[in-house]
């Protein structure tokens, strides 16, 4: 029998306390067999919980309907909360949580060289050939070059992400193409024929997947390439652009300079070695080195990071912020309808009561209060889902590219969290009030209201709304600070003039236009013709456009003095024609610009940034001054305004522009000027069209690319801080709305439970004043309690994410006291209604009742 | 609190009844049974062919309860028989057409069956 009543313990406990006695006794009288009763237990019992649950359902859905304001809001305050939360989740487990798409990729690194001041850059070919020499913790090392080329011969000329890669690069990502073999240590000999392995769009794009592609021809950059190979679909590396990939060939004098840093490695670690040892092992090698090499390699170091890991600080603190945010926004969601449940609770305690009065117990009134808020979480997290897929585009747009498939998606991980949260959600804000009611819900209800129950219950409440209050002045505070800084970095001068200025690249075909007479007879041409269009005033080449190559720095050389790499010895090197200065409208300080008679001939010139003649002879003139750059000696003819190479965040290194017609054939042959600015009255782009007639005209095989407004290219250095901004901005709009709904349902709670105590205090001459204050006491002790807490909390989160804040103080005054006097604003809001029907109560009504 | 009776739901709406309530239903028709009196008086009924199990008998009586088709008795056989642990169930009057109108529909069922030449044995 015991064995029957422990088998009982499946059903439902009502159903147990119902029938349960009778049932033994059946069993009993009945003598099935063990086997026999679990199976019917195993069949009944999971079918009277779902009875209950049906009933249940019923229940919630009839109670609903009676409020259907109540329900709307409730869903929508759901839906808004697990949105957030859902698609903040999606965009952090794709950049932060999820392994990368690659074998055993925890043991996946990238490797760079290191100087004060640079924490990352590329290594020269020498370098790395004596680090995998030297080194011992790798499985594979290999390293790649990111060199885009001109696809020719297949429609318009195109311009594509090509990477130049070593042998072992494919073997130490551990990925095989799908069709054919991928690129090996032969096929970057120098004497191998030219093979390309292609992505699988540019194999659909180029071939319509055609199965019979090995062998087929491509035309790179005027070479023809040998496809030997096709990646799966979802292979995209380094990063979502790549698109082929080439054997890296270097010539035996590329080992010859330790200082010509272009090569970016990736390596995998051997099994069981950490990240601390490989550090370690490298310290030793890098130290090794620089007494080998003490002139060249005298600041060397090395940097070893997991690929997983390289996505930037500033990048994970912003993810951070906002997936704090977002839970914040959950939580005052949750104690918001905790709140709102149970006062709706305590309204229904008659009801409640009665039905315990019938019979029903404890635990079937806690079932169905819970059932009710399950079902208001479920349709919230339904249309949660909803929105989050409508959010993520946006949030889309605060990444940074990653070695992965495709932008972010709602997946089966997504939904999977979604659902967690919900339920997590509904059992959250369900069980505070049924856990209140059921200690309450007892006959004693069906009398008068207990006014002691009533205050600890007002308690409760507000304990809740403090909690709310608090977090939603963190959340206005921080959003308020991060919009300050965003709007600090938007006003900071880029040192040029964006308006009216067109700029697209026209990557030269290599090894055609290595010679300059070639280039200078195409920039000529180009420059000529399309500072001919109607309303063109300025136009002009240059290597690399500010802020859309953050590299090409090089260290200065002053009188012979021991090279210096470090970032206070390092200048930007661009090639410009000259009217690159007029075209960006940079203003020229002292001396003369660079000029078509600046020739091969000619002594070498150069014209620097206002930061680097200050450096270097700071107070004095510093035209006519020589210093050795870029393998030459130069002498100083101009002195021009910074300009904020590196973007509107941070520090940039001073700029040293050359004239293009000093770049000899063959040299420097990667600074090329082949970035076109060009300054327009009216509508710039409107001239596109000219434009790409005149390049076609100059060169037939040369595609243009990357064609945007100078203006949009300083306006993306902010584009996920401002987006950022605007989703915290949102949220913390949201919360505060939160809050102030939460007063108000407090308020008015109070004020109806105290009408009689509020009648009798007018009927013994109360003045309207006193009744006001009485009311508004309790919602301005609240907002105090809050907003002091809630000014500890913003001031530590701000100084968490100071990085962030792009030197506006973590304890900005300014901000802080907007952000107190809103959540002011809204408690008083909050607290309006209620009090105005405090001042209503009218004595005789209310002292009758 | 005079709670307003809503209108009962037509029978029909009930249909068609599982088995095991149907039974149920025809075993408290003519008296008010407890619990095991039902087991003993469906399996007698049916010569043993159907016999219910302990949760299918309370799960099926919880329903038949809540749905107003039989409802609990507070008259209680002389002390000798009774054992107060039982409750004794009796039908309704919507009970009653409900096992009525499944009766016709089994009957009606039952012709058409014939007419396909599913002749069973005159009963």
């Amino acid at each position: 029998m015991r064995f029957y009543q422990a088998l009982l313990l499946l059903y439902p406990k009502s159903f147990r306390a119902e029938y349960g006695e009778e049932m033994c006794a059946v069993y009993g009288r009945r003598g099935a067999s063990r086997v026999s009763a679990v199976l019917e237990v195993l069949r009944n019992a999971p079918a009277a919980h779902a009875d209950i649950l049906r009933q249940d359902l019923r229940q919630a859905r009839r109670s609903l309907a009676r409020t259907p304001g109540f329900a709307i809001a409730a869903i929508l305050v759901l839906a808004l909360a697990i949105g957030a939360n859902t698609a903040v989740f999606s965009v952090t487990d794709y950049a932060l949580i999820r392994p990368l798409p690659f074998p055993h990729s925890d043991r996946l690194v990238h490797m760079w060289e290191n100087l004060p001041g640079y924490s990352r850059m590329e290594l020269s070919p020498v370098n790395y050939r004596d680090w995998k020499r030297m080194t011992n913790s790798y499985e594979r090392m290999a390293a790649m070059v990111d060199m885009s080329a001109n696809l020719i011969g297949q429609g318009n000329p195109e311009r594509i992400d090509a990477e130049s890669v070593t042998g072992d690069f494919f073997s130490v990502l551990g990925v095989t193409p799908v069709i054919g073999r991928s690129i090996a240590p032969a096929d970057a000999r120098n004497d191998a024929p030219l093979t390309a392995v292609l992505s699988y769009s540019l194999y659909e794009n180029l071939f319509g997947g055609d199965p019979a592609v090995l062998g087929r021809k491509i035309s790179l950059d005027g070479s023809p390439y040998v496809v030997i190979g096709v990646m799966p679909p979802d292979f995209r590396y380094p990063d979502r652009d790549a698109e082929l990939w080439r054997p890296l060939q270097l010539p035996p004098d590329a080992f010859e300079d330790r200082n010509d840093n272009y090569l970016r490695v990736v390596a995998r670690l051997r099994p069981g070695m950490s990240l601390e040892q490989a550090r370690a092992e490298m310290d030793v090698v890098t130290g090794q080195l620089r007494r080998q090499y003490p002139r060249e390699l005298r600041q060397h170091g090395a940097s070893i990071n997991l690929m997983r890991d390289e996505i930037s600080s500033r990048t994970r603190l912003l993810l951070v912020a906002l997936d704090g945010a977002a839970l914040c926004v959950i939580l005052i969601a949750c104690t918001n309808l905790a709140g709102l449940l149970l006062a709706r609770a305590l309204a229904r305690r008659r009801e409640l009561a009665v039905r315990t009065a019938l019979g029903a117990g404890r635990e079937r009134i806690v079932r169905q209060l819970v059932t009710e808020s399950l079902v208001l979480a479920l349709l919230g997290g339904v249309a949660g889902v909803l929105v989050a897929a409508a959010a993520l585009p946006l949030l889309t747009r605060l990444m940074p590219t990653l070695p992965v498939s495709g932008p972010p998606s709602m997946d089966l991980r997504v939904l999977g969290f979604a659902a967690v949260l919900t339920a997590f959600t509904g059992f959250a804000f369900g069980a505070i009030p049924a856990a209140r009611v059921c200690r309450r819900a007892d006959l004693s209800d069906l009398g008068d209201r207990s006014h002691a129950v009533t205050r600890q219950t007002a308690g409760l409440r507000s304990a809740l709304i403090l909690g709310e209050v608090t977090l939603s002045l963190v959340l206005v505070i921080s959003a308020g600070l991060l919009l300050r800084a965003l709007a600090r970095i938007q006003s900071a001068d880029p040192g040029f003039r964006t308006e009216g200025v067109l700029t697209l690249e026209t990557p030269l075909p290599m090894p055609k236009y290595k010679t300059l007479a070639k280039r200078d007879a195409f920039y000529r041409q180009v420059l000529s013709d399309v500072q001919a269009l109607p309303g063109v005033s300025a136009a002009g080449y240059i290597s690399f456009m500010p802020m859309t190559m953050t590299g090409g720095i090089w260290p200065v050389d002053i009188d012979g003095k021991t090279l210096d790499r470090s970032a206070g010895h390092s200048a930007s090197l661009r090639f410009i024609t000259p009217g690159f200065f007029s075209a960006l409208q940079i203003p020229l300080h002292t001396g003369r610009n660079l000029a078509e008679s600046d020739n091969t001939n000619t002594q070498a010139v150069a014209v620097v940034s206002e930061s680097f003649a200050r450096r270097y002879w700071p107070g004095q003139n510093a035209l006519g001054h020589h210093f050795r750059f870029g393998l030459r000696d130069r002498t100083i003819v101009g002195v021009v305004g910074d300009i904020r190479v590196r973007g509107l965040e941070g520090p940039s290194e001073p700029q040293v522009y050359l004239p293009y017609v000093q770049q000899r054939d063959d040299e420097l042959i990667f600074y090329a000027p082949q970035d076109l600015a060009i300054r327009a009255s009216g509508n710039a782009a409107a001239l596109l069209p000219a434009i790409r007639r005149i390049v076609h005209r100059a060169e037939p095989e040369e595609p243009i690319s990357h064609v945007r407004m100078l203006a949009d290219i300083v306006q993306t250095q902010t584009a996920a801080r401002t987006v950022q901004v605007r989703i915290l901005g949102a949220f913390a709009v949201l919360a505060l709305l939160l809050a102030g709904v939460g007063i108000h349902g407090l308020l008015s709670f109070t004020v109806s439970n105290r009408a009689g105590e509020l009648a009798v205090r007018i009927a013994l001459g109360a003045q309207r004043r006193d009744i006001l204050r009485l009311v508004l006491v309790q919602s301005l002790a609240l907002s105090c309690a809050a907003i002091v807490l809630g000014v500890v909390l913003a001031w530590g989160a701000a100084h968490a994410m100071q990085a962030l804040l792009a030197g506006v103080s973590p304890a900005d005054s300014a901000t802080f006291l907007i952000a107190v006097s809103l959540c002011f604003a809204m408690a008083l809001a909050g607290s309006l209604i209620p009090a105005l029907r405090a001042l209503r109560v009218d004595p005789l009504t209310a002292l009758r009742a | 609190m005079a709670v307003r009776q809503a209108d009962p739901p037509p029978p029909e709406s009930f249909l068609p009844l599982p088995v095991a309530t149907f039974h149920i239903l025809m075993a408290v028709a003519d008296e008010d049974r407890h619990g095991y009196a039902i087991i003993q008086d469906v399996e007698g009924r049916t010569g043993g062919d159907l016999r219910l199990s302990a949760g299918t008998l309370y799960r099926t009586i919880q329903r038949l309860l809540e749905q107003g088709l039989i409802t609990e008795t507070n008259e209680r056989p002389a002390p000798e028989l009774d054992d107060e642990r039982r409750r004794y169930y009796r039908i309704t009057a919507l009970g009653s057409a409900v096992a009525r109108a499944e009766a016709t529909r089994l009957a009606k069922l039952v012709r058409l069956a014939r007419i396909s030449g599913f002749a069973p044995e005159k009963a």
